[in-house]
């Protein structure tokens, strides 16, 4: 028997598993509309790959992934795509996302499943990339990407595999009803992921109040999984606690658990990988708790994707009378969703619909009187009231100094605070502005880099322009001297007072030498008439047919905006002011010409 | 349906401050019980008086300072701190002094920095030193206890005491503490002979009120209001510096370890003022460490200060070392190196 | 020296200006010896500067603001991008009051911009690239131009210099990404009534 490990902390919510666990999983069935969003996983959004109005059948790809961290999306049946838009998605923002909306035919028409060969099974590569072409992201609650999550990185060995059974959220039976009720299939999967990772051991967790799923998944595991049962106490189920209950290791804080060897996966994923590579079928559907007392049938539904929440309460029958909020998830790390047109998505492992009397409206918070209650419910041995008081001050550096960045928002210091203050939130919001001020620095910083290159890149040039005026400078004078010796060397006595005061007076010099420039170039002007009205009349020419080309513009645009009307015309009224400015040079230059002819 | 959006956790669990509080006021019953029995109804006339002031003064507090006055009040911090303070404070007290340490406590320890949750001492202990240094003579009259006095007085004598205290004339005596305290030439042996109100162990009276306040105490542990270590940490370094002195009973001891766990405030401040959670210590080992620190001045205190009872200075003195023991007990957090320290 | 101890006062000023001097000493010493290079404290106003280099400060960008504020010539007050926030920032750093942004300089915008071309009407003048401080405006001459919006930093100096006027500043909506838990009010409580009726209107 394996020694099983104790975690710092932990509270013990009152259960109220059996409500929904008194049936088995029952198909929800097929909704009328189908709403999938294409984030319902950590990493970036899916591409969708389908146009509206064309008819898609189950299992046909909807939207491809996104890069390494991403998931594609998938049709959960067939159906027309009707629209894809911004919708209600369920997000604690309450802020609509994209989504691929399906107008599902009843007829649930499927596209030919294919399973991978055997013979591919033992390559790795493969495998991740099924696994991820399948859409499976973690369906514990997270929803990061599974095949990252299997891709631990070169260098790394994978010890142990640890199959997450532990379900420790009060309500929520989707895991345990599944282990019950599809222990082989989890086995199956585990087996796969085995092979993926070979890790020397593998642990299948769960926790002691789910003795019938204990049975089940102990009587289907194969000889080298190991079921280890321990004490139930919240928040066991988290990834960083069920490691150290079951190896009393920890993982490094900022690091993952393939840092000390160990990946974890939940079993509800595990049973996605198994029909994702034996049967071939994507992730289209998945088991969710429907419970609380405002709901007449308790249970847990094998419900598709997409399937939109109120739907579901109502096959479930709510009592919209009584239902005072609907939470997604557990009653502890859930978010309460204000919309219940929100579907269904890969991590909606439970709705719960609590009546007033059973979840009731926190009271207004009192003042903390640190009772230190909280520090000693914290799993990861923070000091909550602490971070508490840094958080209303806004304390950045002495929140991040107290690890912060630690705390799992597993909800256990607010549980307990008999101050009823919201705890988690504070620090929710702290880490999140942390995190907002971290990128606004860097985006500061880069633009002051940016800002500095081209100050220096301004000054370069303007430094070159001032180098390249000094040459021309050097060299007129070298050649004014050289000119001056030369006359000196021809003549001589008299020119050498000259070149004497030149050189005494370097200003005096500097102005003759401008006149000399001038006159040069009045004689020139003179000398060369004609090329100069070449010149302007080739520019005149351009001008015209610039302003031509404007007016030819303008005529062609017949577009409803004024303001590009607008500036086109500006456009042309400019360049016919250039025309008559370069008309009348021209002019002048030509009078000139004629009158020194 | 009409949907609250609300933040997780959405469970939450049955403790509350009012709940809290109102354990601590029932935890007091077997002690206040016990004093009422050995020197009669006069600190029930005491928490009655201190608690109306201090309610007064709260509510007056709050509305200054523009709080909600009756949400606040339904915490029952002040009761709570009233009555400690009325425990403390000596039976048949007159009714000015019961306001003036309930607004050194309410007003000046709790409201004026900030109300409950932001004070860095304790408001009953406050309370109870700005009297004993303002009004010594008030401050160190004891009743005598049953059975070493004729008659204990009355309810309507106890009003009298509180409201008419000129009129009031009730048999007064040393305490034990002072008894230990004062002595110099004789052996504890020769001591007990002498004075019977020494008694078995801490006391006529003392012993049993001290094992009122350790049975209420007990209650809250089971209750879960607290956890076991300043308590028993302070209890522990009391009983262990006073074995560590006790010079074998000699005119140069400072008492027996159980005269000491037994007399005076020991079991009251270990159970209701060591464990005020505001004050004290926030994590297992800084309460471990504070309270042990606590029981060391006391012996300190009682044995070689000018006062003799300790519990009140010890706690104070402890209260502004409370920041500081916090910062050097932080707890490592999990997923980081042993010795780790922001 | 014992003719001191007959004039205790002529000794005890002799202490105070012997002790004078040798801490006097002292601190020049240390002056000098761990004298700071530059003056970094510019260094650190300019970190807190929001860098937009947008210039409503009255200074060619953040760095010269910076530099007059470490002299004393300008106020703390005088950057909207950097608002409330900033000014609290600058004011803890330099040890003084903080003050209301003063409204002559502009005022704080609620959501951070960035500029957008209307790339059908650009004419290709190329004087916005001029204006743009951190090079966010991409283009040649008579080429069309747009704005690299991950550079923007919103500071609108680009607006003025444009002959067509095809440039907005767009405010940027808060996305999925964006979004983030704001903290509690303590005074409202935690409870927020969102109300909505469409499940009630469908099942009746």
């Amino acid at each position: 028997m394996r020694r099983v490990h104790a975690f710092h902390g932990g509270v013990h919510p009152p259960e109220n598993k059996a409500q929904s666990l008194a049936a088995p999983i029952q198909p929800a069935g097929i909704p009328p509309q189908l709403v999938l969003p294409l984030a319902q996983h950590i990493g970036a959004p899916a591409q969708p790959v389908v146009r509206v109005g064309q008819a898609v059948r189950g299992g046909e790809l909807l939207a491809e992934a996104d890069g390494f961290v991403s998931v594609p999306v998938h049709a959960p049946t067939s159906g027309t795509v009707s629209a894809i838009e911004e919708r209600p998605v369920p997000h604690p923002s309450g802020l609509p996302a994209p989504c691929i909306v399906i107008d599902t035919d009843g007829a649930d028409a499927w596209a030919p499943l294919a399973p991978l060969p055997e013979a591919e099974r033992a390559d790795p590569t493969k495998l991740r990339e099924r696994i991820q072409g399948a859409g499976i992201a973690g369906m514990g609650g997270a929803g990061f990407p599974t095949a990252v999550k299997l891709s631990p990185g070169p260098g790394k060995t994978i010890e142990t595999l640890i199959i997450n059974g532990t379900e420790c959220e009060p309500y929520i039976t989707a895991d345990d009803t599944l282990m019950r009720e599809r222990a082989g299939d989890i086995v199956a999967g585990t087996r796969i992921l085995a092979d993926l990772l070979a890790p020397r051991e593998i642990l299948i967790g769960i926790e002691d109040n789910k003795p019938e799923a204990i049975a089940a998944v102990r009587a289907a595991a194969d000889s080298d999984m190991e079921v280890v049962v321990f004490p139930t106490k919240y928040p066991s189920g988290g990834e960083k606690q069920l490691i150290e209950i079951l190896l009393g290791k920890q993982v490094p804080s900022g690091g993952i658990p393939a840092d000390i060897g160990v990946v974890c996966q939940n079993v509800g994923t595990a049973v996605a990988v198994h029909e994702a590579v034996a049967l071939g079928r994507p992730l289209v559907s998945r088991v969710t708790t429907v419970t609380g007392e405002a709901v007449a049938h308790p249970g847990n539904y094998e419900v598709l994707l997409g399937t939109p929440m109120g739907w579901l309460l109502e096959r479930a029958g709510v009592d919209s009378e009584r239902a005072r909020r609907l939470v997604m998830g557990g009653p502890m790390m859930g978010f309460s969703i204000p919309e219940p047109a929100c579907p269904v998505v890969k991590t909606t492992n439970c709705l719960l619909v609590p009546t007033e009397a059973e979840l009731p409206t926190p009271p207004p918070a009192q003042a903390c009187i640190r009772c230190g209650l909280c520090a000693e419910a914290c799993p990861a041995t923070l000091l909550p009231q602490q971070l508490y008081w840094f958080a209303q001050g806004k304390e950045y550096d002495k929140l991040e100094g107290h690890n912060l960045f630690d705390c799992i928002e597993c909800g256990a210091c607010s549980y307990v605070c008999p101050s009823h203050i919201p705890l988690v939130q504070y620090y929710r919001a702290s880490k999140a502005d942390i995190l907002a001020r971290r990128r606004e620095s860097e985006k500061a910083d880069h633009a002051r880099e940016r800002f500095e290159a081209r100050q220096a890149r301004m000054e370069r040039l303007a430094a070159e322009r001032e180098a390249k005026r000094a040459e021309r400078k050097r060299a007129a004078e070298a050649k004014a001297k050289a000119k001056a010796e030369a006359a000196a060397s021809e003549g001589a006595g008299g020119t050498d007072d000259a070149q004497a005061a030149a050189t005494a007076d370097p200003i005096q010099a500097a102005i003759e030498r401008a006149k000399a420039r001038k006159a040069a170039l009045a004689a020139g002007t003179a000398g060369e008439p004609a090329d100069r009205l070449a010149t302007l009349s080739a520019n005149v020419d351009t001008i015209a047919k610039r302003l031509a080309a404007a007016r030819e513009k303008l005529d062609a645009y017949d577009g409803g905006e004024a303001s590009v009307a607008e500036a086109l015309k500006r456009g042309v009224e400019k360049t016919e002011e250039k025309l008559a400015r370069a008309e009348a040079e021209l002019r002048e230059a030509r009078e000139g010409a004629s009158e020194e002819a | 349906m009409s949907l609250l959006r609300i933040t997780s956790p959405h469970a939450h669990g049955p403790l509350s401050t009012t709940r809290v509080m109102q354990t601590v006021l029932l935890a007091t019953l077997p002690g206040v019980a016990a004093l009422a029995w050995f020197f009669g109804p006069g600190v029930l006339v005491n928490i009655a008086v201190t608690s109306f002031f201090a309610i007064a003064f709260e509510a007056a507090a709050l509305k200054l300072r523009g709080r909600p006055v009756l949400r606040t009040l339904d915490d029952h911090s002040a009761v709570v701190t009233a009555t400690l303070l009325a425990i403390a404070l000596p039976p048949y007290s007159p009714w000015w002094l019961l306001a003036v340490g309930a607004a050194a406590a309410i007003l000046l320890a709790k409201q004026l920095y900030g109300g409950l949750g932001y004070n860095p001492f304790n408001p009953a202990m406050v309370g109870y030193v700005v009297l004993l240094i303002s009004f010594p003579v008030q401050m160190t009259t004891w009743a005598a206890p049953r059975g070493l006095t004729a008659e204990l007085p009355g309810l309507l004598d106890a009003l009298r005491a509180c409201f008419d205290p000129a009129s009031f004339d009730g048999a007064t005596m040393a305490t034990p503490l002072d008894l230990l305290r004062q002595n110099s030439d004789q052996s504890l042996a020769a001591l007990y002979e002498a004075t019977p109100q020494l008694g078995a162990w801490g006391g006529v009276g003392w012993q049993w009120v001290s094992l009122g306040f350790l049975a209420g105490g007990l209650w809250m542990l089971y209750r879960g209001i607290f956890t076991w270590h300043a308590p028993v940490a302070m209890l522990a370094a009391l009983a262990a510096m006073a074995a560590l002195f006790y010079d074998g009973g000699g005119p140069g001891s400072g008492g027996s370890p159980l005269f000491h766990l037994l007399s005076g405030a020991t079991m009251f401040g270990a159970f209701f003022i060591v464990t005020d959670p505001v004050t004290s210590a926030v994590s297992t080992r800084g309460r471990l460490v504070y309270g042990a620190l606590i029981g060391v001045l006391i012996y300190l205190i009682r044995t070689r200060g000018n006062y003799p009872d300790a519990v009140a200075f010890a706690v104070l003195i402890m209260n502004f070392a409370a920041p500081f023991i916090d910062y050097y007990t932080q707890p490592r957090s999990y997923g980081h190196a042993r010795g780790g320290r922001p | 020296m014992a003719w001191l101890a007959d004039y205790p006062l002529a000794a005890a000023v002799l202490a105070l200006v012997a002790l004078g001097g040798v801490f006097g000493a002292l601190l020049g010493f240390a002056a000098e010896r761990f004298r700071t290079e530059g003056n970094p404290v510019v260094d650190q106003i300019n970190a807190i500067l929001p860098q937009t280099q947008c210039g409503q400060c009255g200074y060619p960008g953040c760095r010269p603001y910076a530099e007059a504020i470490a002299a004393g010539e300008a106020e703390i007050n005088q950057c909207p991008p950097g608002g409330e926030a900033g000014i609290q920032a600058l004011a803890d750093l330099l040890d003084v009051e903080p003050k209301p942004l003063d409204a002559e300089h502009g005022e704080e915008a609620p959501v951070k911009s960035v500029a957008y071309i209307r790339e059908d009407e650009c004419i290709g003048c190329t004087k916005c690239i001029q204006a743009c401080p951190v090079d966010a405006i991409l283009g040649a001459a008579k080429q069309m131009h747009t704005v690299i919006t991950g550079e923007c930093t919103g500071c609108d100096l680009c607006v003025e210099p444009c002959p067509v006027d095809c440039i907005d500043m767009i405010p940027q909506a808060e996305t999925l990404k964006t979004w983030h838990w704001p903290l509690p009010d303590p005074a409202a409580g935690r409870v927020e009534v969102i109300a909505t009726d469409r499940l009630q209107d469908r099942a009746a």
